[in-house]
């Protein structure tokens, strides 16, 4: 070749490739439907795939290849190589062998420009060969280094496949997840699959058995015994097994089995499982053997059978196993031509008598010769010529180490080459449950070695016997399934027992192991399709010192593509074991991860499901016209509109807050004090009734965990109250030490059971008076006083506290309640100008009283003597409290850190968590910060160092790049001696 | 992680339904130096292998309870509810029925 040249696809049109009707085809040719693929009108039955209805409409070329842009065709026909990867829609890398067409699907192909069939990158193939080795974008592209971010730029848009569709405001499906409890999940709905689950069904287990066809049967389908799998699949629901189809098992993740299923994700977790995987037909590994018409027997099989489509007219069949030639004869029933049949097996293989009744009395070689196909045995196909599709095999003779014999080749026209290189057992959700893969040099073959505990095989994938006698193999392993659960017999025992007898005297399959790979030198030999990796990139590797299979894997990326190693793994181990002179059982296997197919991130995203708790009183705020927003769980008020109209509101006349949110318990039992004062540092025991106390609760460490109010409703009840997002931590913090201590004392949690309001302000004494019978009077009903009393009729608790730093009452009342005494209150409220005031008025309200918000002016390593509140630890309290030991520790430190107030010197407000900043170093942070409009200045709080944590330091703050500067404050900037709160 | 657990009141669930305690640490009776003090607070066994470990059956029943797990496998040995002050319950195989544990209440 001395210029490289574009290719043009034939010109000629193929005969048309449907046939007429097959037994048990899938296609209704009654009904006709269209689809677009890169913007033509394609025709279609109901139960074509895409790229069955692409190859009715005469398509071969379904894709170009990832890095030399080759012409791929149909290879496998069962989802399992890259070949048929096209866009349907939005959705990139969708397989269209497998995907069922529908009415007006846009299909379009993947990386090719401009064209399927006409591809201007394919000048990597023609040109790049050398210059293109494993990382060759690292060596080819790397001078002058200066370059690399353009060849950077050049490569990212030519690597890759596919396009990622607009970003759009809402998902067009969502799954859902399922958790699936059983006795026994069974994968693999072929012979094997079937049997086993209803199998194990018969004998009493609740069986899930998974498929990923549309419909059970496995190789069945396409063996043309259609009828079997219907029979077997009959049996295993007649026998109760929930028979799940299409679904596909993604993998085993500590025992769940996640199985994506349309729309819904099923979790499954089963006490025993049963993987009947089956086993993935293997390529051969020969020059040009990716060109579009080389196809697996299966792929050739499936066509015909469940698509009624003539893979080819003239076919070569290249294979190591029977399974060549039952495909040779199976075509032949097809209409295909087969000129020639290449069996790597030395003569008299395939003679044997069939198991399985077809009518003949010999082998399937016999059944060849006996219509007159040429069958040439320890022959191979070294070569696939053809441009851009397959027009002739180059067979040749091979010794038994797989050399080819020197002036046997032979040119045989045809424009289908089935290639059979034996079979891989489908084993990953196998390995991924814990077996390992143990190679067996009789059958050539990586087996699952040891079962983990609770997991069985069946069919093809537990071995090569298995394979044979399907159903055997799954009878045997649903009943031991079974068996293990405690179900069964002595009869059904003893018929497991004869089914694995017969199993072991069953024939083992004839097969000769392929040759790692021929004809190199004549053309490209792919061992992954989906990297384009050649055989002799495996070799290059090896040579850069590249000479384990895990370090291969990753610098040539073979097995890494969209198979996922179904097409390569075996063979990369052959070329492996070639270049570095091991056994292919010393080269082993790479690791077998989830997820085992290809699944849609959206699928494993599931359905966004985000709780949302919203307060009884929730549609007032909605109709109030309030800013809604998330607080933890919560779905709350934030403001009303106006923020900073709602502070002054709450200053100067009164407000009326949603405070449902605050974790309620109530603690009863004659030990409840003392409960309370082993839990807080401070005093609880010795609280009055009627009266209530602040409390912040603390762990061992000594740290802030929460901190509420706590009144004491009779000798030996109280009231607790907790922040909003800590309420279940609380409780069960309270529950793990009543585990501990068993004190005569019942918690009970009762947050959602009830509602409550904050009204507060200086005329909210005037709107309670009227609201209730109570003497409202602050000699009757004093600050920190908690009293039961009707309001607006509803039985109520009434704690007069100051969070927000005015004259308040909490309004605790059952929740049921919520929207009349919030109406209530309104109403009542209407004369004095009362307004309901949001979570951001509040904030500003509760800053400028420096009452801490725990979790945002506190953290992990805070406690009380650092958060400037030293008040409230009693370390003269005689007994032990939680936190005790580590406050005692903390109390004669010296602090990292201090909390302070801070007011801003210039006016502006820095962001909550700017830094606090001495000798250009950082030494704190800004936890609130916030404009006053009451004080008429910019207020926070903040972490500074000790020698700062004093009135009227000056501290710097850096914020976004600016620096500012403010003053310490250590007493609240509103309201320092509580008159307005105790008026 | 993913395994079932078995709560002693309400039988076996998804690990999910529950909270983890962490390991099963005794607090000091008297007051402890302080490096013990910060061994309790702070330091923790860490163990490959089987340990006794706090759980909270936190949407179900919300009690506390003990299970043996081995950390390597998640594997769940045994559950039971704590003995606190000497009840003397033993401990509760997963997966029998709960009723064996007689009515067993904490606190």
């Amino acid at each position: 070749m001395t210029r490289p040249r574009l290719e043009r696809l034939q010109r000629t049109e193929p005969a048309p490739a449907r046939l007429g009707p097959q037994p048990g085809e899938r296609i209704d040719r009654a009904t006709e439907l269209t689809f677009t693929f890169d913007g033509k009108l394609v025709r279609a039955h109901p139960g074509d795939t895409i790229a069955s209805a692409l190859f009715a409409a005469g398509r071969r070329t379904f894709s170009r290849s990832f890095k030399y842009h080759r012409p791929r065709g149909l290879l496998c026909c069962a989802g399992q190589c890259p070949n048929c990867l096209v866009q349907v829609g939005d959705a990139a890398g969708v397989r269209a062998c497998t995907e069922p067409v529908r009415e007006g699907m846009e299909v379009h192909h993947l990386n090719a420009t401009p064209s399927l069939d006409l591809d201007v990158m394919r000048a990597t193939d023609l040109a790049g060969g050398p210059f293109t080795p494993p990382g060759f974008y690292y060596k080819t592209f790397i001078r002058p280094r200066k370059a690399w971010p353009l060849y950077e730029k050049v490569l990212r848009s030519v690597a890759g496949l596919g396009r990622i569709g607009a970003p759009k405001p809402h998902r067009e499906s969502r799954t859902d997840y399922r958790r699936r409890h059983a006795d026994v999940l069974v994968v693999g709905g072929g012979p094997a699959g079937l049997v086993s689950a209803a199998r194990a069904a018969e004998l009493g287990a609740d069986v899930v058995l998974v498929d990923e066809g549309v419909e059970p049967g496995g190789h069945l389908l396409a063996e043309g015994r259609h009828e079997l799998a219907c029979a077997l699949a009959q049996r295993a629901r007649d026998a109760g097994v929930d028979l799940l189809a299409p679904a596909a098992a993604l993998g085993n993740f500590d025992g769940i089995v996640p199985v994506w299923a349309g729309d819904t994700l099923h979790q499954i977790r089963a006490r025993r499982q049963v993987a009947a995987t089956g086993a993935i037909e293997q390529p051969l590994i020969f020059a040009g053997n990716d060109l579009p018409g080389v196809m697996l027997s299966g792929g050739a099989r499936r066509l015909a059978a469940l698509y009624a489509l003539r893979p080819g007219e003239v076919a070569v069949v290249a294979t190591c196993d029977d399974r060549g030639l039952e495909a040779a004869l199976a075509l032949r029933e097809a209409g295909v031509r087969v000129a020639a049949v290449a069996d790597l097996r030395p003569a008299g293989a395939g003679t044997a008598a069939l198991s399985r009744g077809d009518g003949s009395s010999g082998g399937h070689a016999d059944a060849l010769r006996a219509v007159g196909v040429e069958l040439l045995h320890e022959t191979t196909v070294v070569k696939a010529e053809g441009r851009s599709s397959v027009r002739a095999a180059v067979l040749a003779s091979v010794d038994p180490s797989g050399r080819e014999r020197p002036g046997t080749r032979r040119l045989v026209e045809c424009d289908l080459l089935v290639v059979s290189g034996g079979e891989v057992p489908a084993g990953s959700l196998l390995l991924q449950a814990g077996a390992r893969a143990v190679y067996d040099p009789d059958t050539g073959r990586f087996n699952a070695g040891e079962l983990p505990e609770g997991v069985h095989a069946a069919g093809a994938v537990a071995g090569a016997r298995d394979g044979v006698e399907p159903e055997l193999s799954g009878s045997a392993a649903g009943a031991d399934a079974a068996h293990a659960l405690g179900l069964g017999d002595e009869r059904s025992r003893g018929q497991a027992n004869e089914e694995r007898a017969r199993l072991a005297r069953s024939t083992a399959p004839e097969a000769a192991p392929a040759p790692a790979v021929v004809g190199e030198g004549e053309g490209k030999c792919f061992v992954c399709l989906c990297e384009d990796v050649t055989a002799k990139d495996i070799a290059y590797s090896v040579g850069e010192g590249f000479d384990s299979i895990e370090l291969a894997k990753r610098y040539t990326t073979v097995t890494m593509g969209p198979c996922q190693g179904r097409m390569c793994q075996l063979a990369s181990i052959r070329l492996m074991a070639r270049s570095t002179g091991l056994s292919l059982d010393q080269v082993g296997t790479t690791t077998a991860r989830p997820p085992w197919s290809s699944v849609p991130m959206g699928v494993l995203a599931g359905r966004p499901f985000e709780p949302a708790k919203r307060s009884s009183i929730h549609a007032r705020h909605r109709a109030l016209g309030a800013t809604v927003m998330w607080a933890g769980d919560w779905r709350r008020a934030y403001d009303y509109g106006d923020p900073e109209g709602e502070v002054l509101a709450v200053h100067e006349r009164a407000g009326l807050i949603d405070v449902s949110t605050l974790g309620k318990m109530i603690l009863q039992g004659p030990e409840a004090g003392a409960f309370l004062d082993r839990l807080y540092p401070n005093r609880h025991a010795n609280l009055k009734v009627g009266r209530i106390r602040y409390g912040v609760l603390g762990s061992d460490s000594g740290r802030i965990m929460d901190d509420g109010t706590i009144c004491r409703l009779a000798q030996d009840a109280f009231y607790v109250t907790t922040t909003s997002s800590g309420a279940e931590a609380v409780e069960g913090w309270f529950q793990w030490w009543q585990t501990e201590w068993r004190m005569d004392v019942r918690i009970t949690d009762v947050t959602p059971a009830l509602a409550a309001v904050n009204l507060a302000g200086p005329r909210a004494r005037e709107i309670m008076a009227a609201l209730t019978d109570l003497d409202c009077s602050n000699e009757a009903f004093a600050y920190l006083d908690g009293k039961r009393a009707h309001v607006a009729g509803v039985p109520a608790l009434l704690l007069r506290i100051g969070f927000v730093g005015e004259l308040g009452y909490e309004i605790h009342f059952p929740a049921a309640f919520g929207e009349h005494v919030w109406d209530a209150v309104m109403e009542a409220g209407a004369p004095d100008g009362l307004r309901p005031f949001g979570l951001e008025p509040q904030r500003v309200l509760r800053l400028q009283k420096m009452h801490i918000l725990v979790g945002q002016d506190t953290d992990s390593e805070s406690n009380p003597f650092d958060a400037a509140m030293p008040w409230i630890v009693k370390l003269d309290k005689e007994d032990d409290f939680i936190g005790r030991w580590a406050l005692e520790q903390a109390q004669g430190r010296e602090p990292v850190g201090k909390l302070v107030g801070f007011t801003m010197n210039d006016g502006a407000s820095p962001n909550e968590g700017a830094a606090i900043v001495v000798d250009e170093g950082p030494a704190g942070r800004v936890t609130s910060s916030r404009f006053s409009r009451k004080l008429g200045r910019a207020i926070g709080m903040a972490w500074v160092p000790p020698s700062l944590a004093r009135d009227g330091a000056a501290i710097e703050i850096a914020d976004e790049g600016r620096r500012l500067r403010a003053e310490v404050t250590t007493t609240p900037f509103y309201d320092p001696d509580q008159e307005r709160l105790r008026s | 992680m993913s395994f079932l657990l078995t709560c002693p009141h309400c039988g076996t669930r998804e690990v999910t339904d529950f909270a983890y305690g962490g390991e099963v640490v005794s607090r000091p009776v008297t007051r402890p130096s302080a490096r013990a003090l910060n061994a309790y607070n702070y330091f923790r066994a860490n163990v490959a292998g089987v340990q006794r470990e706090w759980w909270y059956h936190r949407s179900g029943c919300r009690t506390w309870f003990q299970a043996e797990r081995d950390t390597r496998t998640n594997e769940v040995v045994s559950v039971h509810l704590p003995s606190g002050d000497g009840g003397g319950r033993g401990p509760h195989e997963p997966g029998a029925a709960h009723g064996d544990l007689g009515g067993a209440t904490v606190g």
